[in-house]
């Protein structure tokens, strides 16, 4: 390599990310299957847009529907969920649909931003709850037969896991609610830290 | 030389005839030809895969985290792709092209084994984890001392001024520790303990009485320039390839050096099926290659072969080769050839919480994590098993992906994800796996790759020793973090199949007859003088240190003994 060519390859240099090694995402570590077939509208990516901007919303700094998240998560449950998993996610749309219904007569979309709050609170206890209890379910049926398939995720887990996922690795998620340096040129393990100051984003 | 072929050559004349031939471009075949290079030799270097030019070819090196389309996840597809890649950590939607196709290169398991292959210029040289330590006398002497498989031909001294060799060329940082069980080297300056390794350190020093260790990870990333290459910046994605040159990869290293001479010729595309074995000269004439992308096969001749396919394809090559004389293949007169496989055994180790330094933190991402040494069986020490073990782990705060059991949804759990979350400590064990004949390798004539060619069949298990030895791993590291200072410690154990410690070696193991070994002192296979197998498959036994620095030490020895034997006509 010519060291000219080097040096103008590292001035276009921009970037830093944890690789997928810490990839947090349950819905992804299951054994590949067929893929469901059906598209996103732009609807649902409005719908999930309005979701994920609950669970992370705009305050001093962006928030999930500012990093579009909506389309993010389209993408990952597209792309990396198996379709088991993509029809838990694709139900789930509905349920959580039908639990506004259910709890203020309307739907999601077209309840207010503090009954959505309230929803969401209550689906994010009971989906806890929930993956506590399967995770507990699948280690005994596993003590049972090695190869027990583990039992389906909670639709609103994957929701919260895709939201936090698509927007703290995002643009505005990395770079404004977090503190990004594409090429920190240096390591100090011990600086100091006070309250309030950013995590890094990678 | 057929014109169909793609070379690349910078001054070097194409030809079939060459001085010497090195099959593989990884770790050893990189320093087989620099060395042979710079001594006056016209080399060809064969890679199986496609060429990955330095840098031009790192696509998504300057990336940031958003402009991967799944963030770093793999998706569906890459997992019915790489299923065995898929069963380990190093899956990630920026490197699943630098591993190897599996569909096309599938292996049988009679046991399972786990089989991490780069089939591309570099090898695994761009993926590597760049820990590098020496071996010492503990080592070399193991074997012979307690009666386990056959003894090493060689000692650390004769090992030592290589290993100093090797290590100011490739730029290894770490710290000297005036260790005899971990020999110091030519270091660049130590990269940081953070606040809290560094604590802890001292805690496990004075409870141990100063008996054990955790140092700053030995590591071949650049903490000061050195010629032709910048230092480490410190954005920890070495494996998508740096392009600043600041790890030792084949590409940033021992290639550019090598083609400086003007004696190198490299050919991807090249898979080696066969050396060309003369019976009358008892020598290999040179070798036959199988072009991968036109089917065409070639030979090209030369005074000498260095085989550094990776551990096992080494093997595999030798196992194809001269079946006319011995239908084991070259080197199976001792009837070693394919056996002792081993590697490093790991999928163990443990966690916990390190309470206070909230007003601490830390900048830069470093590639780089802390070690603790071995300490079992040395120094009067008595286990129930034989042999060692280290650790390898760092502490930091915990991320956005962290659990906050009091928030749900919301401002509040965002203001609090937006924050670094508590310090944990965790650290993994690399274990030494003993050589043990029956584990072993060998050809299944009856599954063959994409290009017709029969495949290996893996028959390799951990055996009691080490299961003996996990329990320990696991046991003395739940000990030490707490005596540390960790709280809420967790460990595990997930098991491990051969070769998932990344770290597969033996095959072809070095040793003082050749009637029990495939290699003598020099890495020359007893049965062909002017054939030199410096990879992996030469290990005589495992160590538990991470493995490619000896590597690189004992080619860049083999191919200084080899010129000087060209020279003075013995081969």
């Amino acid at each position: 390599m010519d060291r000219r060519e080097l040096l103008k390859m590292i001035a276009l240099v921009t970037g830093g990310a944890v690789i997928g090694g810490e990839v947090f995402l349950s819905g992804c570590k299951n054994t590949p299957d067929k893929v469901a077939a059906g598209v996103f509208t732009a609807e649902d990516i409005t719908w999930l847009d309005e979701v994920a901007e609950t669970i992370l919303p705009r305050t001093s700094t962006p928030g999930a529907k500012d990093a579009k998240v909506g389309q993010f998560m389209t993408v990952m449950v597209k792309d990396c969920y198996p379709e088991a998993d993509q029809n838990i996610f694709r139900e789930g749309m509905q349920q959580l649909d039908e639990a506004s219904e259910k709890a203020y007569s309307d739907s999601f979309l077209k309840v207010t931003p503090a009954q959505r709050v309230e929803l969401l609170t209550k689906l994010d206890k009971e989906s806890k709850e929930y993956q506590k209890k399967k995770s507990e379910n699948d280690n005994e049926a596993k003590k049972k037969d090695k190869n027990a398939k583990a039992s389906p995720n909670h639709y609103f887990t994957m929701m919260k896991q895709l939201t936090l996922l698509g927007f703290f690795s995002s643009k505005e998620g990395a770079t404004q609610a977090l503190r990004y340096k594409a090429v920190p040129g240096e390591y100090n393990g011990c600086i100091d830290y006070k309250k309030g100051d950013k995590a890094w984003a990678t | 030389m057929p014109q169909d072929t793609l070379h690349i050559n910078n001054k070097a004349e194409k030809q079939n005839d060459y001085d010497a031939i090195v099959i593989g471009s990884g770790i050893s075949g990189g320093w087989a030809a620099k060395e042979l290079t710079e001594k006056g030799l016209k080399v060809l270097m064969l890679e199986r895969g496609r060429n990955f030019e330095h840098v031009k070819d790192y696509k998504t090196a300057g990336n940031n985290p958003w402009d991967n389309p799944h963030h770093g996840a793999t998706t569906l597809q890459q997992r019915k792709d790489y299923p065995v890649i898929h069963r380990g950590w190093a899956a990630a939607e920026p490197v699943m092209d630098y591993w190897a196709n599996e569909i096309e290169n599938p292996y049988t398991e009679k046991k399972p084994f786990t089989w991490w292959r780069s089939y591309q210029m570099g090898g695994r040289s761009i993926l590597w984890g760049r820990q590098s330590y020496r071996l010492s006398d503990f080592d070399f002497e193991a074997n012979l001392k307690e009666s386990v498989g056959v003894d090493w031909p060689i000692r650390y001294k004769d090992l030592a001024p290589w290993y100093d060799h090797v290590e100011k060329f490739a730029g290894i940082s770490g710290s000297k520790e005036n260790l005899a069980h971990l020999p110091d080297g030519h270091f660049l300056p130590p990269m940081a303990l953070n606040c809290v390794e560094k604590d802890v350190a001292a805690r496990i020093k004075e409870k141990y009485k100063g008996e054990r260790h955790l140092i700053i990870g030995r590591v071949a990333n650049l903490t000061e320039a050195i010629p032709g290459r910048t230092k480490c910046e410190f954005r920890n994605r070495c494996w998508e390839g740096c392009p600043y040159g600041g790890y030792f990869s084949t590409q940033s290293s021992t290639l550019p050096a090598a083609l400086a001479t003007g004696n190198l010729t490299v050919r991807p595309y090249s898979i080696v099926t066969k050396l060309l074995y003369n019976k009358d000269t008892k020598k290999a004439s040179g070798v036959e290659v199988l072009d991968a992308e036109t089917n065409k096969t070639y030979q090209f001749s030369s005074k000498i072969v260095f085989v550094c396919a990776s551990a096992l394809n080494s093997t595999w090559v030798l196992f194809n080769s001269a079946t006319d004389i011995w239908p084991g293949g070259l080197g199976s007169s001792s009837n070693e050839l394919g056996h002792n496989v081993m590697d490093h055994h790991y999928n163990i180790g443990a966690s916990g919480n390190i309470e206070g330094y909230d007003d601490k933190y830390y900048y830069g991402r470093r590639a780089n994590g802390f070690y603790i040494t071995r300490f079992a069986n040395l120094y009067g020490d008595k286990r129930d098993y034989l042999r060692g073990f280290g650790y390898q782990g760092s502490a930091s705060r915990q991320g956005w992906a962290r659990d906050v059991a009091e928030m749900n949804i919301g401002a509040g759990l965002k203001d609090s994800l937006c924050e670094p979350g508590p310090w944990t400590i965790g650290a993994t064990g690399f274990g030494e796996i003993l050589p043990y004949h029956e584990n072993m390798i060998s050809l299944d004539k009856d599954k063959k790759d994409k290009w017709g060619l029969p495949v290996l069949s893996m028959d390799a298990e951990l055996k009691e020793n080490e299961y003996k030895m996990r329990k320990d791993i696991v046991s003395e590291l739940v000990a030490m973090l707490e005596s540390g200072g960790a709280k809420n410690v967790h460990s595990y154990d997930s098991g491990h199949a051969i070769g998932h410690g990344i770290h597969e070696m033996g095959t072809a193991r070095m040793g003082r007859d050749r009637k029990t070994s495939v290699l003598n002192a020099h890495n020359q296979v007893w049965d062909a003088k002017n054939v030199f197998v410096t990879d992996g498959a030469c290990m005589t036994s495992s160590g538990c240190q991470n493995p490619s620095l000896t590597y690189m030490a004992l080619t860049a020895r083999a191919a200084s003994f080899a010129v000087a034997e060209l020279k003075k006509g013995n081969i």
